[in-house]
């Protein structure tokens, strides 16, 4: 087993009596009943999930789907009541739920630590006391863990903030100081519990791009917890939906939004701006469904553009028109008048920037054979939340 | 009704004879305890009192200084203190900081670690509750007589009496402090690997200081709304003038004397606030 994390059929249930709780639960009564019959609250059911080393893992759902509880069972701050959850440490593994006091306390400061929602800075600390705090609690001298967290706030660009109060700094900074905070304690893994939704949207938007940037650095497993699809899909590796305490759905951004496993998730997806998301494959009309003439196949019926059979020749009206390489990822875009040639691991947002500098189809090429073809109409059938009802979408992976 | 007046339940009766059981086996104990704390209470006014008067009031100033860094505030404590020198309560004052200080320091000692226990154990807290209502509410001569008792006649009485009354506030606002610590700053401590200890040291007393300063310095006003009373069972300072005063109808001796207990009350609660939230 070489999951960073690894959660093992997790129960987790607040309240006192929890014994009857989960028997409840086991007789498959739902969560209302279960708070009438025994007063405890069922925060995750039987949740099973693996995060591999290096892997941005992302927790969606409503508020009260259980995805913040499940974070927590993972330090330990929340009840384990039932399963295991298994953290790396070393070589081995330490089950949080069962082991004792001290080891988890030597798990927190050396193999997990956490970003909380409202950055839950200590008020009366300096910027960078806080960041220290952790270390602090390690018992590490004050010079050395001074010199760790100035490291850590040259980081997140708050060097100058060092002998400011928490108050003293805007929402963004003070997460930022967050983030410092967590990243001082150099744990392998770190949990992230909404940690941008207090923020207004732009600032947001800007700190997930430095996660994904300092993540690039440093290589860390993070689990985050969003309640936002399209912060999810930005940043995440694989996404696990909740709904009602349970995992209804884990697997890679764009499974997601092509495949919704249930009405629930086809909710969240038709309300994500697909652009970010979808690959040109999922988007792409079929080589094989093209129509085809003497070995030609049809790339445009509107306009009457055909592609030669070895793919190396294109015209339109009797007219070549040029064929132009293009990068799936980066570099320029072709020029107006030619046809662009790409993968079909495009990104929607590239593959229609190129389309509207081209003025023409974009073509898939995968092994120099035509994989398929991107038109206006695959564009705005994936722009209107088409695309992951009408079946034929293939899986990305 | 008359079968209830006639058929009364003896409960001062019973009050009384536990204190009466209380002095047979425990005098040694209460003796210990009023000989331990008369020593020490003599023994403070004795060394301020051997100062010149320059002495306290230049340390006054610094204290003042150091934490408020405010000319006006200096200023005035100085100058409140002249005029009680001019008065002539000097030693009297004396003896009342002295047994406000230290009735407001036992508070401490006592109050702050129950407030935090109680804080810890909620079914602690309703317990105390009843009883921290009791000691506030109970009129102060009642207590005070059993304490006469128990404890003789002198200094005393007159500080178990007021730590009775003054306990109750450091008691309620730390354990209010500590309550209301915002539970995100207690799980950072413990997703940090902050131990019990370290929660308690590096979390939640910072966290709930301004409270529990709060309940210091009400404490102080508390002891010192009691140096009145205190005198009347022997305490000495500014509260047997007063209570002379009284029993001569004398207008001027009480002005001066109640004139000064305002300035002592002024002096240290403007000192002991907290710095930056004046006004409040």
């Amino acid at each position: 087993m070489t999951a960073a994390i690894s959660v093992r059929n997790l129960d987790v249930v607040f309240g006192d009596k929890v014994d009857p709780a989960l028997a409840l639960l086991d007789q498959g009564k739902t969560r209302q009943e279960i708070i009438e019959a025994s007063g405890s609250v069922v925060g995750v059911h039987n949740a099973s999930i693996d995060v591999q080393q290096g892997e941005i893992c992302v927790l969606m759902g409503l508020s009260g789907s259980g995805k913040s509880s499940l974070l927590r069972a993972v330090n330990g701050l929340n009840p384990i009541s039932r399963g295991q959850v298994l953290v790396k440490d070393g070589d081995g593994h330490v089950d949080i739920g069962s082991c004792d006091a001290n080891t988890l306390r030597r798990m927190r400061a050396q193999r997990v630590s956490m970003v909380f929602q409202k950055f839950a800075l200590m008020p009366w600390l300096s910027v960078l006391d806080n960041v220290a705090y952790g270390l602090e609690m390690m018992g590490m001298g004050k010079a050395e863990r001074h010199a760790k967290a100035m490291e850590q706030l040259e980081m997140v660009g708050l060097a100058d903030w060092k002998d400011t109060l928490p108050s003293g700094l805007s929402g963004g900074m003070q997460q930022r100081v967050g983030l410092a905070r967590a990243f001082a304690m150099d744990t392998d893994i770190l949990l992230m519990d909404e940690p941008f939704s207090a923020l207004d949207p732009l600032i947001r938007a800007q700190l997930q791009d430095e996660l994904l940037e300092l993540q690039r650095k440093v290589n860390k497993t993070i689990l985050f917890v969003s309640h936002d699809l399209d912060e999810a899909l930005k940043i995440g590796t694989n996404i696990a939906i909740m709904e009602s305490a349970r995992i209804i759905q884990h697997g890679k951004p764009e499974d997601i939004v092509m495949n919704p496993a249930t009405p629930y998730v086809e909710d969240f997806v038709a309300h994500t701006n697909p652009l970010n998301v979808l690959a040109g494959r999922s988007l792409m009309t079929a080589a094989a469904d093209l129509k085809k003439n003497n070995g030609e196949s049809q790339i445009c019926g509107e306009k009457g553009i055909w592609l030669s059979e070895d793919g190396k020749t294109a015209h339109m009206a009797g007219k070549n028109i040029p064929l132009q390489n293009c990068e799936a990822r980066g570099g320029a875009i072709p020029a107006t008048g030619t046809m662009a040639v790409t993968s079909p691991d495009i990104s929607m947002r590239r593959a229609i920037e190129i389309r509207y500098a081209t003025e023409q189809p974009v073509l898939l090429m995968e092994n120099n054979q035509l994989v398929g073809v991107l038109t206006d109409h695959n564009f705005y059938h994936a722009m209107l939340g088409k695309h992951f009802s009408c079946g034929e979408a293939e899986m990305a992976s | 009704m008359n079968w209830l007046a006639d058929n009364k339940l003896p409960l001062g009766q019973w009050m009384e004879t536990f204190v009466d059981w209380l002095t047979d086996h425990g005098a040694w104990f209460f003796d210990m305890i009023a000989i331990s704390l008369e020593w020490v209470i003599t023994g403070l006014v004795d060394l301020f009192q051997w100062f010149h008067p320059g002495v306290p009031i230049l340390a006054t100033a610094a204290i003042a200084w150091f934490i408020h860094k405010s000319v006006p505030l200096v200023a005035f404590v100085v100058a409140a203190m002249l005029l009680i020198i001019n008065l002539g309560y000097w030693p009297e004052m004396i003896e009342t900081f002295v047994l406000v200080v230290t009735a407001t320091v036992i508070c401490i000692l006592l109050g702050v670690p129950l407030g935090i226990f109680a804080a810890h154990k909620p079914w602690v807290y309703s317990y105390m509750r009843p009883v921290l209502d009791l000691m506030q509410t109970v009129p102060t001569f009642v207590y005070l007589i059993p304490t006469l008792v128990l404890f003789g006649l002198g200094v005393v009485p007159g500080l178990i009496s007021t730590i009775i009354f003054a306990i109750a506030s450091p008691i309620r606002l730390t354990y209010l402090g500590i309550r209301n610590v915002p539970e995100e700053l207690v799980e950072a401590g413990k997703a940090f690997g902050a131990t019990p200890r370290q929660l308690l040291w590096k979390v939640e007393l910072p966290a709930a200081m301004p409270s529990i300063m709060a309940g210091v310095t009400q404490c102080i006003m508390l002891s010192l709304s009691m140096v009145v009373v205190a005198a009347l069972v022997g305490a000495d300072g500014l509260g047997k003038p007063v209570v002379r005063a009284l029993n001569t109808v004398n207008i001027s001796q009480g002005f001066e004397a109640g004139i000064t207990i305002v300035l002592v009350a002024i002096i240290l609660d403007r000192i002991f606030k907290a710095p930056g939230k004046s006004e409040a």
